[in-house]
């Protein structure tokens, strides 16, 4: 049914519709609102999940790790310094092979302190073994929980799926939501079927001491599992499309939106609700008849390498905008991206613009300036490209020296 | 597409009253997208709410900084905050006041329209909380959500009684602009 929700209120109906076992929960700006919204539910008997009450993020993690591995399906949601909390026992959990559903209301790290959103938190954890999607507007952030269960919970995959949303931009804007119900739900969503569970009539040992001889083998499971998504993934969407009739990148296996790049010479690559200005700005340029448009991965780990490169094979100049560095490089869909087409040979450039940190707003005329100087470089080789620092905007006067240091 | 600004004070609801328009939007068949500015919140500081109503879907995500209408929920706040910062000289603003238009010290080339909501909130609640009085105005001044969808969503906002009178505060704004 359609109705105007916020992004939490979207996540937390999602919630309650995939019905988990065990929710433990503590809050943290601007996530707060979805467990507050999941607390209301239990305790008004609309949801009868156990809510567990904990003392840190840590112990919401750990509380979830062990519930999962009672073969409990779960459900908790963090941002920010609570993730990094989290970052210990979620590595655990993806070694241990244990699904977990995480909503995440993105945001910066500390410091300085900031509660505002960008997507630091989240590339923090890039190489956990975590399944990362990114939400555009608030019908795929509830839309992308139930996708997150049954990739995470599938047998071949059984690993934590962090489900991305842009804190405050997507957690607290309101608008129109194709909702899904409990009873809708069950057809695309099987019940959790764990593969082993902790057991006292049956004891097995989960997450044990493994020497060199045995690590590594352990460490390669898991990586194939976290490849192994992306098909599952393209699955998962097939299917969701089938019953919901809502499309998510269904020709690039669900890993990977496209909008107006078909013929694009300049195309835009960027994560999360930002696509939405983005796409205002295409538009105008379409008007003029000049050739841009957008690619988004909806997925940043398993990383959609193929995807990627056959929609941007054929663009002049390609410009990644994103809300995150790896401080000391660049940013990290960029530095992927680079890798990504430079070793299948397409000599594309890449222009890395650093953008929206801490909810500094992106707005249209940064994203006009990004393709005018991304138009600059059409057809040239990368290797002719200067690497400059490209933080749009940066304000000189709060610097200490030259920019370009 | 229509932008709008909500100006308030911590407590006054300009949340609650940039949802209740863009839910009567959606209520009257088009797009909407209501949201705060983000951030910390503290009562009685000046805060801003935003709304945006479209025929097409919407995903701007920047903020407003070119509104086509202002709402002022508490007059005080024009000393205080340019709330006339980018308002299209096309557009309107709706002023929450007991005074006359040509009182408020205001610059903008856009058409004012003065609403005694509180007094309007007084009558009808007993209580100078003046959301709904206004939600009326804004009906009436720019035609962008119906008096009924307004009333329907006033109603599921606030249960009962209180729906009813805030209905009624709705309506009466409703007529008098």
């Amino acid at each position: 049914m359609e109705k105007m929700l916020t992004g939490y209120d979207a996540v937390a109906e999602a919630v309650k519709a995939c019905n988990p076992d065990v929710i433990p929960a503590y809050p943290i700006t601007p996530q707060t609102d979805i467990v507050e919204k999941i607390s209301e539910m239990v305790a008004d008997g609309e949801l009868t999940s156990e809510y567990v009450r904990v003392d840190s993020e840590f112990n919401a993690a750990s509380t979830a790790l062990g519930a999962s591995a009672a073969g409990a399906r779960i459900f908790t949601a963090t941002c920010s310094q609570g993730l990094k909390l989290m970052s210990e026992p979620l590595f655990s959990a993806s070694g241990m092979r244990l699904p977990l559903v995480l909503g995440i209301a993105n945001r910066s790290l500390s410091a300085p302190l900031s509660i505002w959103g960008d997507h630091t938190d989240t590339f923090a954890e890039r190489d956990g073994g975590m399944i990362q999607f990114y939400a555009e507007d608030v019908q795929e952030a509830m839309d992308n929980i139930a996708l997150a269960y049954r990739v995470a919970e599938d047998k071949e995959i059984s690993l934590p799926a962090l489900s991305c949303l842009d804190g405050f931009i997507l957690t607290h804007v309101q608008e129109k939501v194709d909702a899904f119900t409990e009873k809708e739900i069950k057809e695309f969503l099987p019940e959790r079927d764990p593969v082993h569970t902790l057991d006292p009539s049956d004891p097995t040992t989960m997450g044990a001491y493994a020497r060199p001889e045995h690590w590594t083998e352990t460490r390669y499971e898991v990586h194939k599992a976290v490849k192994r998504a992306k098909d599952k993934i393209g699955e998962a969407v097939e299917d969701f499309a089938d019953i919901f009739d809502r499309e998510y990148g269904l020709e690039h296996s669900g890993l990977v939106e496209t909008y107006r790049s078909e013929d694009a010479d300049v195309i835009i690559v960027a994560l999360g609700s930002v696509c939405g200005t983005i796409r205002y700005v295409i538009d105008e340029y379409r008007d003029k008849g000049e050739k841009v448009g957008l690619v988004r991965p909806r997925v940043y780990r398993p990383f959609p390498k193929e995807e990627l490169n056959k929609v941007l094979e054929d663009a002049e100049a390609i410009a990644v905008m994103e809300k995150d560095v790896s401080l000391g490089y660049q940013g990290g869909l960029a530095i992927d991206l680079k890798s990504s087409l430079y070793s299948n040979g397409t000599m594309i450039p890449v222009l890395n613009y650093i953008v929206g940190l801490a909810g500094r707003d992106v707005t249209k005329d940064n994203i006009r300036k990004v393709v005018e100087e991304t138009k600059d470089v059409r057809g040239k080789d990368p290797r002719d490209v200067e690497e400059e620092e490209r933080w749009e905007p940066l304000r000189d006067e709060l610097l200490s020296g030259d920019k370009d240091d | 597409m229509e932008q709008i600004r909500i100006h308030g004070r911590g407590g006054q609801g300009s949340v609650t009253m940039a949802s209740m328009l863009a839910k009567a939007a959606f209520e009257s068949g088009k797009e909407a997208q209501g949201f705060p500015s983000f951030g910390v919140e503290r009562l009685g500081a000046p805060i801003e709410a935003f709304v945006r109503i479209d025929d097409r879907e919407i995903t701007d995500r920047s903020q407003v900084y070119e509104p086509d209408i202002v709402i002022v929920q508490d007059p005080t706040l024009i000393e205080l905050v340019d709330v006339e910062e980018g308002l299209d000289e096309d557009g309107i603003m709706v002023v929450n006041t007991s005074e006359d238009v040509d009182d408020l010290n205001l610059e903008t080339e856009a058409e004012v329209v003065a609403v005694d909501a509180t007094n309007i909130a007084l009558e009808h609640l007993g209580k100078p909380i003046m959301n709904t009085a206004l939600c009326g105005a804004f009906a009436k001044v720019t035609g962008l959500v119906e008096k009924g969808s307004m009333a329907k969503v006033i109603e599921e906002t606030f249960e009962g009684e209180i729906g009813e009178k805030n209905v009624k505060a709705m309506e009466e704004a409703y007529e008098v602009c």
